[in-house]
């Protein structure tokens, strides 16, 4: 994230967070690959026509589905379209300004939807009203509540929960009875970040603050790699890089069964 | 068992036979809470004492404070106020020559100083010339409410004498809500969840108890 | 028709709130935070200050900017808003940071900000209200000195009956509708707006109405407060 990082991380706090990692610890206790509890409440904003608040730690955020009617784009004339954006507002962590989506912002939108889009999640094909004319579009909004650490992962998921319970509203239109939203199988992100070069799950934003680079991957109900991305100005090794996507096919197919309860 | 608190507006006492002290304000003839806090009477005076908020600064309260800018002549120190602090190069146990500030204190180095002097605008001046004063270079520092310092420190430091002595840790408390803290890995995981209980209840009776309970005691 | 032998669409009397729900301190990383549920509202407040006030041109040497921000997310309306602030919010911001800053002892910290961000999240009529009343529980969280807690509600008219609290269908078939803040303490009026039609009678009496919902919201207030702070594990 864009943090004045100077303000925010001090010497000591950065020693100790090395020599813990020196000894494969982590600064909240937990081993390299656990991620903080997770929590998903769906269908928690009426307005919406799908919704879900995620809960990684005390990390936070509110995914919310609108579905508007729209044209389709010249080269898909019988497909429905979709949009991701993200808002960090500065409800959410004191470092967190108004104003228009910065570059970090676009980033976690733009992530979160390749992750989606790859994996087919949303039948595209489903939502054509009139060919060429008319078709359905997908606005997943990501609104950050909290901040400490690891948003991809948390819009990622927030999103896939979302779209999983969210409705067409055929009634606001005129078009008889609302519908589900015709989905496949969501993908699901796993997020790693690296400092002296260790590589922990599921960073908090003490590990984010220090971290050197950031690798994110969504992958399919099959382990199949959709979505990835990597991040900051230090480096993986391709050994690491490889490691960290075995690690994250692990990971999904706990947080998967999150998803499907 | 609860202490009375009380928000901001409540009607805490009658101002023709007590005096307003912290916390409260004047109005009319009564006296009201300006603060989310615990009620307290001392003597004349009615106060509350705060369960949130920012940590005011007084002269000679002890802080841990991080160097945010260095000059040629003096450091800019974030103390956890709302305002940042000023430490001249005249105010370091160094012999410190102008223009040489960098070679002692970096962006990023962490401190105990005193606030020596502060203005009506509320520019603060500290000083690392007292005993406790110095670079801190290991262990770690933890971040609780300023508010709730005075009861990690306990009645004359009594928690905080329960806390060392349970936990065998080194811990220095500062009044800006700062604690730095030393030991093993696992003693000083303990200790922290013992402030982050202290940190909580701060409000309730009884809590030293429960400290050593927690602490095996 | 919105109201029959005294009783509303959604079966409320005439000078009945609709659900309140108010929770404090439920943000980890804000210095105050409230969350609020009111009819269809949902209200996330948090409160960041007073901090010191970036870039220093803007700082008031004799006390605190008190800055509002009322933001609606995008999917909090039938119609998906675009982000960012559009005239209405800005209004609204404007109006909740002057009615928050007339109760707060801004003397106490010159040169800073106190930051209040609401976010509205799902929106139902009465929104400015909502947040206003959520905003102050997170001020008071923050533990920002205040001469009082503000509050808010509204009133209006419906079927030329003056009513408390218009849900969303009463204020869009209904003749006026009228958003009001108070300190409870002396009955301040701290803001108030209006939009429709009303005699001066009928002023008078959703006045007093929207008055006496405030002060009902206001126990809800400081019941969340006092919550917050009741409940501990005994280990």
């Amino acid at each position: 994230m864009d943090i004045p990082e100077v303000k925010r991380v001090s010497a000591v706090k950065r020693d100790h967070l090395a020599r813990l990692a020196k000894e494969g610890k982590r600064p909240d206790g937990r081993g390299p690959d656990e991620y903080r509890p997770i929590k998903i409440e769906r269908n928690v904003i009426k307005k919406a026509e799908g919704s879900a608040r995620v809960k990684i730690g005390n990390t936070m955020v509110l995914a919310g589905i609108k579905l508007e009617v729209g044209e389709p784009y010249p080269d898909s004339p019988e497909e429905g379209a979709m949009s991701t954006s993200a808002e960090l507002p500065p409800l959410a962590s004191p470092e967190f300004e108004p104003g228009p989506p910065k570059p970090d912002a676009i980033e976690l939108a733009r992530v979160v939807d390749r992750g989606i889009r790859e994996s087919k999640y949303i039948q595209l094909d489903k939502l054509c009203i009139e060919p060429g004319e008319k078709v359905w579009i997908v606005f997943i909004d990501l609104h950050v509540l909290d901040y400490d650490g690891n948003l991809f992962d948390a819009c990622s998921l927030a999103a896939s929960a979302a779209l999983q319970k969210a409705v067409i509203p055929n009634e606001r239109y005129g078009f008889g009875d609302n519908e589900p939203l015709p989905v496949t199988s969501p993908p699901v992100s796993c997020t790693f970040v690296k400092y002296e070069d260790f590589i922990v799950v599921d960073p908090n934003l003490d590990e984010e603050q220090i971290a050197q680079a950031r690798f994110t991957v969504a992958l399919d109900k099959n382990g199949d790699i959709r979505a990835m991305q990597k991040g900051l100005k230090g480096s993986f090794t391709i050994d690491e890089i490889k490691n960290n996507i075995k690690r994250a096919q692990i990971h999904a197919q706990k947080i998967r069964k999150l998803l499907e309860e | 068992m609860m202490r009375k608190i009380v928000l901001p507006g409540t009607e805490v006492g009658d101002a023709k036979s007590k005096l307003p002290g912290k916390g409260v304000f004047k109005e009319g003839n009564k006296i009201y809470a300006s603060r989310l806090g615990i009620l307290s009477e001392k003597g004349k005076y009615i106060n509350v004492i705060p369960l949130s908020g920012v940590y005011d600064p007084n002269v000679g309260d002890n802080v841990i404070g991080v160097i945010q800018e260095v000059f040629k002549n003096a450091w800019i120190v974030d103390i956890n106020a709302p305002y940042p602090a000023f430490l001249n190069l005249e105010n370091v146990p160094w012999r410190v020559d102008y223009g040489e500030t960098s070679k002692y204190l970096k962006v990023g180095d962490v401190i105990i100083a005193t606030i020596a002097a502060i203005d009506e605008a509320k520019n603060i001046d500290i000083s690392m010339k007292c005993k406790a004063c110095r670079k801190i270079e290991d262990g770690i520092i933890i971040e609780i409410q300023p508010s709730k310092v005075p009861r990690v420190i306990g009645k004359n430091g009594s928690m905080l004498t329960t806390l060392k002595k349970y936990t065998q840790c080194w811990i220095f408390v500062g009044q800006n809500g700062r604690i730095w803290i030393k030991g093993e890995d696992e003693r000083v995981n303990l200790l922290i969840k013992a402030i982050r209980k202290i940190e909580k209840e701060a409000h309730t009776f009884g809590l030293t108890q429960r400290i050593i309970k927690m602490l095996g005691g | 028709m919105l109201i029959k032998d005294g009783v509303r669409v959604d079966g409320r009397k005439p000078d009945e709130l609709r659900p309140i729900k108010i929770e404090a301190g439920v943000l980890y990383r804000a210095d105050g935070s409230c969350y609020l549920e009111w009819g269809g509202n949902k209200i996330m407040a948090a409160v960041y200050g007073p901090r010191e006030a970036l870039p220093r041109h803007i700082q008031d040497p004799t006390k605190a900017i008190v800055n509002a921000r009322y933001n609606m997310a995008s999917f909090s309306v039938e119609e998906r808003k675009r982000p960012g602030p559009d005239r209405r919010s800005t209004e609204i911001s404007k109006v909740t940071s002057e009615a928050l800053e007339s109760v707060i002892f801004t003397e106490l910290f010159p040169r800073t900000t106190i930051d209040v961000c609401i976010e509205v999240l799902d929106a139902e009529a009465g929104t400015r209200c909502a947040g206003i009343t959520a905003a102050a529980v997170a001020l008071a969280d923050a533990g920002i000195p205040m001469r009082d807690l503000p509050v808010a509600c509204a009133a209006g008219k419906i079927d030329g009956t003056v009513v408390l609290d218009l849900s969303s269908d009463e204020d869009k078939e209904g003749e006026a509708d009228l958003p009001v803040a108070i300190a409870p303490r002396n009955e301040e009026i701290l803001l108030l707006q209006m939009d429709g039609h009303l005699t001066y009678k009928e002023f008078e009496e959703a006045l007093d109405l929207a008055i006496k919902g405030c002060k009902e919201v206001a126990k809800l207030q400081r019941k969340a407060l006092l919550n917050k702070y009741k409940t501990f594990e005994v280990e």
